[in-house]
């Protein structure tokens, strides 16, 4: 057997539909290319175990869940080589220059147990979106889950919900899930719409562009089967988990509000979803500028038309770069792919811009009716910034109340409440608190999120042993760095 | 609390597609190719460990392997996240109390 091969001219981060659609057109036009991912198969979340799911009837998922596997063809045939259950742990350029000038990245990654390093010369960023936090009094119960949590047990395991169970929230994927529930056979007890109604107002001059999306009818033909056979309450203002009186070992009721009155629901499980935001721990920890996102309430990294963020030979593409949708990311996942074919000299300038045709005309129709979408569904503020004894970092387990009460010392933005608080210093590094935690102090401060800034992440970006470390390969010079002083 | 499908169920069982493995020692069932939180919850199991601040069960939440709350002790290695690490024949799961043990 052959060594594995550690230099690759362009590695994608993530198999998701960016990412699959990214390495299937580099590797087309000839790069070597290499995709890493954590999972053990392809597909990213969106469609995830799309190869080996146990939900054989195809009505449950959905032909939009199946169209997935028609990107694992051209992935199979263009060459590229594919490393699941990879975890990169950082992407970086080392100072020194190499000889021939050219400064490659490196990318830390774990495999089977083992670091090793990877020398590419571009890299492709597509490690897509997570559900963004939905911080609620005693949402860290346990049978208390994001929808699209529950969804991969949907898809991986066949998996679903028994005795009495509520979603809450709103957003495409909680109508999704509930629509798959129902092909699937599986009742929910009831859905607490926590859609404001007052976003019907700001999003009604942006339906006419929501008019022509290509999946405009499917998206309120399935909410509409939801709404006919299920109970949907709508204008829920305010929401708790609660467990059992004096315990909390876990869930046993959802109280809500409505029309100012508390209402309660038995249940042993609550699948909580309001949208999802950008996954930019590792593009944040490489160096990549990011900027607030006003219109989808996030932080997104800074891209240019072709993904290229403001690292040198690094791109984003896909949901990690700002949400889009699935249809969107495997376009960006090409243009990404062109114009790190154009940056390596494998083509022209001119014939990037003459291939990325198509795939941008693509892309704009997959975007098309998206601001309707986002703004629509923008959370109230009362679930962005919950009240005081609401936890918002799940890790350290810190209240909304001891971030505001940070700021009133003299707190700034978030990456200072990791020296007040410990707040987004555990496990998860920020993933789960982080937007909680710029909407909170910004509103504390009276500021836009814009001028509270976010985390600064360094790298690993996921947890790896010392023994994985110090079983890297080193150089003299790496020995001399340590045992010289 | 979860259940599988009734016609995927009663396909793994006729076709043998089923891993013995253990939970706190006691014997339990999934599928081949569950992951170890997946089985968890399909054997019932909601909480899967303390948390290290104020000993407050949690239970998986993103399943992703983001969210780092799905954290149990893996045939004797704590801190692993149940939801990215796939259930083996004989793996010995355990839930975790608190912060992980040295040498654990």
């Amino acid at each position: 057997m052959s060594a594995p091969k550690f230099d690759f001219d362009i590695a994608v981060v993530g198999s998701g539909p960016a990412g699959l659609a990214a390495a299937a057109l580099a590797a087309s036009k000839g790069a070597s290319v290499v995709l890493l991912d954590e999972q053990a198969e392809p597909g990213g979340q969106i469609y995830r175990a799309v190869t080996e799911t146990p939900v054989r009837d195809r009505k449950v998922l959905g032909p939009d869940y199946w169209h997935g596997a028609e990107l694992l063809g051209p992935l199979r045939d263009s060459g590229a080589v594919h490393w699941p259950g990879t975890i990169v742990w950082s992407v970086a350029r080392p100072r020194e220059d190499v000889a021939d000038g050219h400064r490659p990245i490196q990318i830390g990654l774990s495999r089977n147990g083992a670091a090793s390093m990877l020398t590419v010369r571009h890299v492709i960023l597509a490690t897509g979106a997570l559900e963004r936090p939905f911080p609620i009094p005693g949402w860290t119960l346990p049978g208390v889950l994001g929808a699209g949590a529950a969804q991969v047990l949907l898809k991986t395991s066949g998996l679903v919900p028994s005795g009495a169970t509520v979603m809450a929230g709103s957003g495409p994927l909680l109508w999704l899930l509930a629509w798959q529930y129902l092909q699937a056979g599986v009742r929910i007890d009831a859905i607490l719409d926590t859609t404001p109604k007052e976003n019907w107002r700001a999003a009604l001059p942006l339906l006419p562009g929501f008019l022509r999306s290509p999946y405009l009818g499917k998206g309120m033909k399935l909410m509409l089967e939801v709404r006919r056979k299920l109970t949907v309450i709508g204008n829920v203002t305010a929401l708790r988990a609660e467990g059992a009186i004096g315990g909390d070992s876990a869930l046993k009721s959802v109280v809500y509000t409505r029309n100012g009155a508390e209402h309660r629901l038995p249940a042993d499980t609550l699948l909580l979803h309001h949208g999802v935001v950008p996954n930019l721990n590792l593009a944040n920890a490489t160096g990549c500028a990011q900027r607030w996102d006003e219109q989808q309430r996030c932080w997104r990294p800074t891209t240019d038309e072709w993904g290229a963020t403001s690292v040198e030979g690094v791109s984003l593409a896909g949901d990690g770069a700002g949400i889009g949708g699935a249809r969107a990311a495997a376009e960006a996942g090409r243009l990404a792919a062109l114009d790190a074919l154009h940056r390596l000299g494998r083509i022209g300038r001119e014939q990037r811009d003459q291939l990325a045709v198509p795939h941008r005309a693509a892309l704009d129709r997959a975007l098309t009716g998206r601001a309707f979408l986002d703004t629509l569904y923008t959370p109230a503020e009362a679930f962005r910034a919950p009240a005081d004894d609401t936890i918002v970092c799940r890790c350290e387990e810190i209240t909304a109340g001891a971030v505001r009460e940070a700021v009133r010392l003299g707190c700034s933005g978030p990456n200072q409440a990791k020296s007040f608080l410990r707040c987004g210093m555990g496990p998860c590094q920020g993933r789960l608190c982080g937007p909680t935690v710029t909407e909170v102090i910004a509103a504390e401060r009276g500021v836009s999120p814009a001028d509270v800034g976010y985390y600064r992440l360094r790298p690993p970006v996921k947890p790896i042993t010392l023994a994985e470390l110090a079983a890297l390969p080193k150089t003299d010079a790496d020995i001399d760095a340590v045992f010289k002083h | 609390m979860f259940r599988r499908l009734p016609e995927i169920e009663t396909a793994l069982n006729a076709a043998g597609h089923t891993v013995s493995f253990t939970i706190d020692g006691r014997p339990a069932s999934a599928r081949a190719g569950d992951s170890v939180t997946a089985a968890l919850l399909a054997n019932g199991v909601t909480a899967c460990r303390t948390t290290p601040v104020s000993g407050a069960a949690r239970g998986p939440y993103c399943m992703m392997g983001v969210c780092f709350d799905c954290l149990v002790t893996i045939d004797g290695t704590g801190n692993r996240q149940g939801c990215q690490v796939r259930v083996a024949p004989g793996m010995a799961v355990e839930t975790q109390n608190g912060k992980r043990e040295v040498e654990r």
